[in-house]
């Protein structure tokens, strides 16, 4: 097991921080501005308020979603990976059709004589993330939740403790243990986003260093300076990680039978309400617009048009391959980190770097040195390496946790009994981290679909995926047939999603 | 692994079955060579006479175009680049990766247009966009639109097009006064988005009153759509132009070829798909005229277009005065 991980890791080194020295090699650097300044400060601001406003939400939220059953229970999970997976200029026109000037929320207020208000500035910015982003760490958080052995909640309930004393020695923490990685993964996806901060941020106040990237890049094709803003953006990343592997408490507890998915005792009274409540908001806080860009789509359904088959299976082929690669590399990269003594974290760092890079300093990184071979051919394959970089650091943070369980757990016994390599991995790992494999899997693949980075760099006539031919819709005023396709894309990566999450649900030991 | 093979096994296959025909590489902007867009049409029109092939290699906007071709530099594999505009051209030609045309030919642009490197091929008036059934009160210059209450959604003149198109009509029609005008319609801009498709499409939401667009935009509506309630509003200043180019690559090795695409691009067969499928003026008027519902389309009393030379210089502080204006 030991050559995989580390080559993993180099890999992974090599194509984030590569491309950027590529670039930086091309040309001789700068300095930056008073402007790219603001954007630095707007970047970390947005992406803080964004991050911590999900994980306060999170919490609550995926509590009373471990303790509730209630009828479309199984349904709401599966739709909450929606969000994540839509592409986010989809995402934002289901926003607007909402929170818009000509949206229910708005002309509701106006009814009642109340002001309307404006979905543009800080304020969208961050309602946009919290909507791509809550699904993500509610859903992490509820793993958290379930992997707490049943035995515990029983003896707490044959102890008398109340939901504070549970709150306390059960739940807090683990919540201490998920949170922070919830944290950093919504905080790096938004600094690095480009269109949700752009699209709904009001004007150049709002810009990002991915726009001043972009522009860079784009306009005034200066590689250097695009390799600086890289740079800069990639040391706001690392910071930010830093910081959360500080905060971070280092967690122990001795190995329960595994005995998980068995229902503890939901607290009555009050709480019951509250839950409920607090379910009900997020389903229509998450719900309405998804149900607007189903709404958007259904008219175009029967006039799609002619590429899309082509393009939904390149679509389908691309999600599924770069979720393989992922997956296989997440999990060689979260048990070799597993396995390593507390306080060596740079394993563990080399699995949040894809995060911290600009995807579009890779693409124009992978363009450069893949030009001698076409780039029109390889469009494809660059783009399951790519995706599967991408979605790489989240698997870490689904695998992770588990994987330190395993071990700590199972590690002694599968040492004396001299359990190593594939049987290890067949009978002791793979069926114990059933759950967040599968989820992860669901994860890669959807995200994959809906991703327009890399993709958008490479596509020629041949390699138009679903979320090219929407862009390509939208930019020819064919905003019906555009809305079409997004469905059409929507309800794909959701039955991937749904299809690969199954696969975890049945538990080994029960 | 299996699909790299597989896409490298095809690419041989391919290659060798086309190894007799010359190939004309032709590298434009997306839109131009979808299948709803002029490029299958020039495709299966050129193709008819020229005994070669030809393939269309997609970058994202004319930005991204110029870009691709600065990557890949002499080694580019395109013969023919499609779809720049005359904010890109003073760069494009600084770059020395184009070839003079050598061509005369003519032109219905509204203003006077010679370039040694790059032939017209379409144009069209940028303008604000509205719906005739909303707003009732049309503005007739950037000063009445900035003393109303009228909500209008812009591109980002960092990332698109249209909207660096945006910044250097305002340039060309005040010059020092450009920032007063920013300052002023500050508060009548809802959003700045990253491309036109975004800008667009928050417009036909209802999320603004006016988009930045051109003054064709109303002719898809009207002709594809048989829709007539969108129109262009008429600015007293006059309306910046965009004229779209193409142009030789000089490292080209099928030089002849790519002589002959850019006399067809300009020619009155290839002229007369452009009005329906790029939703621009062509270059060159058709004899039978352009197609029924261009006549409804606003005629701008006068067109502003600076020079390459004029665009290029104009460019970064035009973009910083922008931004200045607007972070206020």
């Amino acid at each position: 097991m030991r050559p995989l991980p580390i080559f993993t890791a180099l890999l992974i080194v090599a194509l984030t921080l590569g491309s950027a020295a590529v670039l930086a090699f091309a040309a001789p650097w700068s300095g930056l501005g008073a402007a790219d300044w603001a954007a630095v400060r707007f970047t970390l601001w947005q992406a803080l308020w964004s991050a911590a406003l999900c994980c306060l939400l999170a919490v609550p939220l995926a509590r009373a979603l471990f303790r509730r059953r209630f009828a479309g229970r199984d349904l709401l999970i599966a739709l909450m990976g929606a969000p994540f997976v839509l592409p986010v200029l989809v995402a934002v026109l289901g926003l607007l059709a909402i929170f818009g000037r000509a949206g229910p929320v708005n002309l509701g207020l106006d009814a009642l004589g109340l002001p309307t208000v404006s979905i543009f500035g800080l304020r969208g910015v961050v309602l946009a993330n919290v909507f791509l982003n809550l699904p993500l760490a509610t859903r992490m958080l509820l793993m958290g939740w379930q992997d707490i052995p049943a035995e515990r909640f029983r003896l707490a309930a044959s102890l008398s403790m109340g939901p504070g004393a549970v709150a306390r020695h059960l739940e807090g923490p683990m919540t201490a243990r998920v949170l922070p990685g919830a944290f950093v993964a919504i905080c790096l996806i938004c600094l690095t986003s480009f269109a949700v901060a752009l699209t709904l941020g009001g004007g150049p106040k709002a810009s990002t260093v991915e726009l001043l990237i972009y522009q860079a890049l784009r306009f005034d094709y200066d590689l250097g300076r695009a390799a600086l803003l890289a740079s800069v953006q990639f040391g706001l990343c690392a910071a930010v990680t830093l910081l959360a592997a500080w905060a971070t408490l280092p967690t122990f507890h001795d190995a329960g039978r595994g005995y998980v998915g068995a229902q503890p005792p939901a607290p009555p009274g009050w709480r019951r309400w509250s839950d409920g409540a607090l379910i009900g908001a997020a389903a229509l806080f998450l719900g309405l617009p998804l149900l607007a860009v189903v709404w958007r789509g259904l008219p175009g359904l029967t006039d799609l048009p002619p590429g899309i088959a082509g393009a939904a299976a390149r679509s389908v082929v691309v999600a599924l391959g770069s979720a393989g690669l992922s997956l296989t590399a997440a999990l060689s990269l979260s048990m070799a980190i597993a396995a390593q003594p507390p306080g060596h974290r740079l394993l563990e760092m080399a699995g949040m770097l894809p995060l911290a890079t600009s995807s579009l300093v890779l693409g124009t990184g992978m363009f450069v040195v893949t030009r001698p071979l076409a780039p029109e051919d390889l469009a494809l394959p660059v783009t399951v390496l790519v995706n599967a970089l991408m979605t790489l650091p989240f698997l870490v943070r689904l695998i992770l946790p588990q994987a330190r369980r395993v071990l700590a757990d199972y590690g002694r016994l599968a040492g004396s009994l001299g359990l190593t390599g594939w049987p290890a991995l067949r009978f002791l790992i793979l069926p114990r981290l059933r759950r967040p494999l599968a989820y992860g899997a669901g994860l890669a693949a959807a995200l994959s679909m809906g991703d327009l980075g890399v993709i958008a760099l490479f596509a020629g006539e041949n390699t138009q995926t679903l979320p090219v031919l929407v862009s390509r819709l939208m930019g020819a005023y064919r905003m019906e047939a555009a809305a079409a396709v997004a469905l059409v894309l929507v309800a794909i990566s959701l039955a991937l999603f749904v299809v690969l999450d199954a696969g975890g649900a049945r538990d080994v030991d029960a | 692994m299996k699909t790299k093979l597989l896409a490298a096994g095809l690419f041989t296959i391919a290659s060798a079955a086309m190894a007799e025909t010359p190939v004309l590489t032709v590298l434009t902007y997306d839109s131009f060579a979808t299948e709803w867009g002029p490029g299958p049409a020039i495709e299966k029109g050129f193709e008819a006479s020229c005994a070669c092939d030809l393939k269309f290699v997609t970058a994202g906007d004319g930005a991204a175009v110029l870009a691709r071709l600065m990557l890949e530099g002499a080694g580019s594999a395109a013969d023919v680049v499609v779809g720049l505009d005359t904010s890109l051209t003073a760069e494009a030609t600084a770059s020395g990766l184009f070839a003079p045309h050598g061509m005369t030919v003519a032109n219905s642009l509204p203003v006077p247009f010679a370039d040694a490197n790059f032939l017209p091929f379409d144009w069209g008036w940028f303008a604000f966009v509205y719906d005739k059934t909303k707003v009732t009160d049309v503005p007739g210059s950037f000063e009445a639109l900035a003393a109303s209450n009228l909500k209008i959604v812009i591109e980002d003149p960092r990332s698109s097009t249209p909207g660096l198109g945006l910044v250097m009509w305002v340039k060309a029609a005040y010059g020092d006064r450009a920032p007063d005008i920013w300052s002023a319609l500050a508060d009548n801009i809802v959003t700045v988005t990253p491309g036109w498709s975004e800008a667009y499409g928050m417009f036909l939401e209802g999320e603004a009153d006016l988009v930045l667009s051109y003054t064709t935009s109303p002719a898809y509506h009207l002709i594809a759509e048989s829709d007539d309630t969108k129109a262009a509003a008429n600015f007293a200043e006059g309306h910046y132009l965009q004229v779209e180019v193409a142009g030789k690559v000089a490292a080209s090795d099928q030089p002849e070829l790519a002589d002959t695409f850019l006399a067809y691009l300009t020619g009155a067969e290839a002229q007369a798909i452009l009005p329906t499928t790029n939703w621009m003026y062509p270059a060159l008027t058709p004899k039978t005229g352009l197609p029924a519902g261009f006549e409804t389309l606003i005629q701008p009393a006068e067109s502003l277009l600076m020079t390459s030379q004029e665009a290029g210089a104009a460019r970064k502080p035009a973009i910083a005065e922008w931004a200045a204006a607007l972070s206020k």
